[in-house]
């Protein structure tokens, strides 16, 4: 069971090597024995182990002196000493040098077995959480963001510099040009990548809701609260927070966060506790703030506190040397999730593409990818793949309920727009949590073009 | 050719009544039949008198030099508080892999922690820890399952929550080991 586990006993006497070595072998653990501290060393050096046991009396190298030699060799190795002579000097020598715990002999069956269990675990924790780390910067890298545009490769110049201070960053930008993928990037290179990336969608959520995800609620704090929960500022501790949509929030909720980001502290939602947490704030927005503080709907305070560093991500049409590069990854993605065996986009269609406005930036250009790649029936994408080719014959429902024509025209216009809900919100001039709630009311989907849209505006 | 049996040796006073009843549970669990030897005077040799208690490593010794062409396997079974060096006591010990182990009855018995006797736990005792010490003679080790036979004990609790069976996993391995050892023979 534990055979991979190995553990070397160094012991000059035979009857304790014996009966260690014996009993750790009961327990399936691959265990050798050797007899002074010389030819112990010599196996640290060469071989691989999991766990020493080592004599503190023996005659030539003594226990505390193999310590302090394995430490030098192998410093993570832990190392537990053993004696029959107790002494509270040479115990705290021990730890003093490095020793992961001190026993004493006779022991209880149960103490050696507890620290062996106790040393494997921690091992095989660190593994998981060194496997875990390599898988989470493998899925951030910040190479991943495609650009090769002036525009863009001076975005990434900014996100590198930035990256490193924990200063609040402001992520501007149109719907659909990438503003999560920057702040998911502005995380995994800073000193805070190990630690958690928590993301609130502030349009998302009406004021009370929003003020609860923010700073989490106790217990009873209001209808519905049936038990305590943590915040988003909470579960970012130590991390960064994604602000999206910032110029969303309501005026109660500007002065709760501009408190938060002075005093580094809150209160939970009907909370007495104030908690203290170290996030790094990184807030996107599609909206002018500048305008919104002149007509006085946004905080200046707030916006100086959320801005210290800015960075606007251009629109597509701006950066249209970057959608050949774009164009190729989508496909290369989506031929692979989708096994078709597309292998380019013909030379109409790529020039359709370059020509086309992309009005939803980026995830428009995913999406109609996507499309075309589901769609498409050769082994190029043709212009008629395209869904903007077809552009100015939107089907029409026949139903003459009111009813009826408002779910299909709310339908039409989010597939638009990648079912990109800012700015379906602006095109149907309600704001976002009438949107969402009309389509939880029509009960609408994303239909199978859409359906792995990224929400990454 | 006569069939080998796992001979049980009494170390010292032990009574019949739990020899006898010990050989039914090991015959069902390795397929061999028990054969009750006589008994052994208590081994002055593996006395400790700083600690009280008798060496168990230097029973074992002493047993396999006793080791007839016939056994299989030699378990000795004993009221004598046992040890071994690097612990404070052990309720039994085995040589993995080889022919002998051995058990005490000192802690099994409910006595021993002040409390009245009861002779059918520690008839369930006795069978868990034979059984156990005898699979670490065909090579088992500890098994992660509480419920297994294989499971270490490190306490009478220990010994109690566990059950007098194999998991699945250590019966498959048991009778590997076993059909192997048929195949040597």
């Amino acid at each position: 069971m534990n055979t991979q586990v190995r553990i070397l006993i160094v012991d000059d006497e035979l009857i304790v090597r014996e009966a260690l070595c014996n009993y750790l072998k009961e327990d399936g653990y691959g265990a050798v024995a050797v007899e002074g501290g010389e030819e112990a060393l010599r196996k640290v050096e060469g071989e691989d182990w999991n766990i020493l046991f080592v004599d503190l009396k023996m005659p030539g190298m003594d226990g505390l002196e193999v310590l302090s030699r394995v430490k030098e060799i192998k410093p993570d190795l832990p190392v537990i000493i053993i004696t029959a002579y107790a002494t509270i000097d040479s115990a705290v020598q021990a730890m003093k040098n490095g020793a992961y715990d001190y026993i004493v002999k006779p022991f209880d069956p149960e103490a050696i077995a507890l620290v062996v269990e106790k040393v494997v675990e921690h091992q095989n924790l660190v593994r998981e959480n060194i496997l875990l780390r390599e898988r989470l910067e493998e899925e951030y890298k910040f190479e991943e963001i495609i650009g090769k545009s002036k525009l863009m490769q001076e975005v990434f110049e900014l996100v590198k510099n930035v990256a490193e201070s924990d200063a609040s960053v402001l992520i501007t930008g149109e719907s659909g040009t990438g503003k999560e993928l920057i702040a998911r990037a502005i995380h995994a290179n800073s000193s805070r990548r190990y630690n958690p990336f928590i993301t609130a969608s502030c349009g998302a959520m009406p004021e009370g809701l929003l003020e609860s995800e923010l700073f989490g609620h106790e217990r009873g704090a209001f209808t519905g609260a049936l038990y305590t929960k943590k915040g988003r500022f909470e579960l970012a501790d130590g991390g960064t927070l994604f602000l999206d949509e910032i110029g969303e929030i309501s005026p109660k909720t500007q002065v709760d966060l501009l408190r938060v980001l002075d005093e580094k502290s809150f209160r939970r939602v009907g909370g007495i506790e104030l908690i203290s947490v170290d996030v790094r704030i990184v807030s996107a927005t599609n909206k002018d703030l500048k305008k919104a503080i002149q007509r006085g709907i946004f905080r200046e305070d707030l916006f100086y506190r959320l801005n210290v560093v800015s960075i606007h991500l251009p629109p597509l049409r701006e950066r249209r040397e970057d959608i050949p590069l774009l164009t190729d990854h989508f496909l290369n993605k989506f031929r692979a999730e989708t096994n078709k065996m597309i292998e380019r986009i013909s030379p109409k269609a790529l020039e359709l593409i370059m020509e086309y406005d992309w009005p939803g930036n980026v995830r428009e250009l995913e999406n109609a990818v996507e499309r075309a790649v589901v769609v498409g029936k050769k082994k190029e994408i043709i212009p008629e793949d395209l869904p903007f080719f077809k552009q100015g014959v939107p089907e029409r429902t026949e139903s003459k309920s009111l009813r009826e024509r408002e779910k299909h025209h709310i339908f039409q216009v989010l597939e638009e727009n990648g079912w990109n809900i800012s700015k379906t919100a602006e095109d149907l001039e309600i704001d976002r949590v009438t949107l969402y709630n009309k389509i939880k009311k029509y009960n609408l989907e994303k239909s199978k073009t859409n359906s792995k849209s990224k929400a990454d505006g | 050719m006569k069939k080998k049996s796992v001979d049980i040796i009494p170390i010292g006073r032990v009574e019949n009544k739990i020899l006898h009843k010990l050989s039914i549970p090991i015959n069902r669990c390795f397929g061999y039949p028990c054969r009750i030897n006589e008994e052994w005077e208590a081994p002055s040799y593996a006395y400790n008198p700083d600690r009280k208690q008798y060496n168990s490593t230097r029973i074992l010794k002493e047993l396999c030099g006793w080791i007839k062409n016939d056994s299989i396997r030699i378990i000795g079974v004993t009221n004598l508080d046992l040890y071994i060096p690097i612990f404070t006591f052990v309720f039994g010990e085995a040589q993995l892999g080889n022919h002998c182990a051995i058990i005490s009855l000192s802690r099994l018995r409910q006595e021993y922690y002040g409390l009245p006797p009861d002779n059918g736990l520690l008839l369930s005792r006795v069978e868990k820890e034979a059984i156990h010490e005898l699979a670490h003679t065909f090579g088992l080790t500890h098994c992660h399952d509480v419920n297994c036979v294989m499971h270490a004990s490190y306490t009478i609790g220990d010994t109690d929550v566990k059950s007098n069976q194999f998991c699945k996993l250590c019966n498959h391995k048991l009778t590997f080991k076993l059909e192997d050892l048929v195949e040597f023979l």
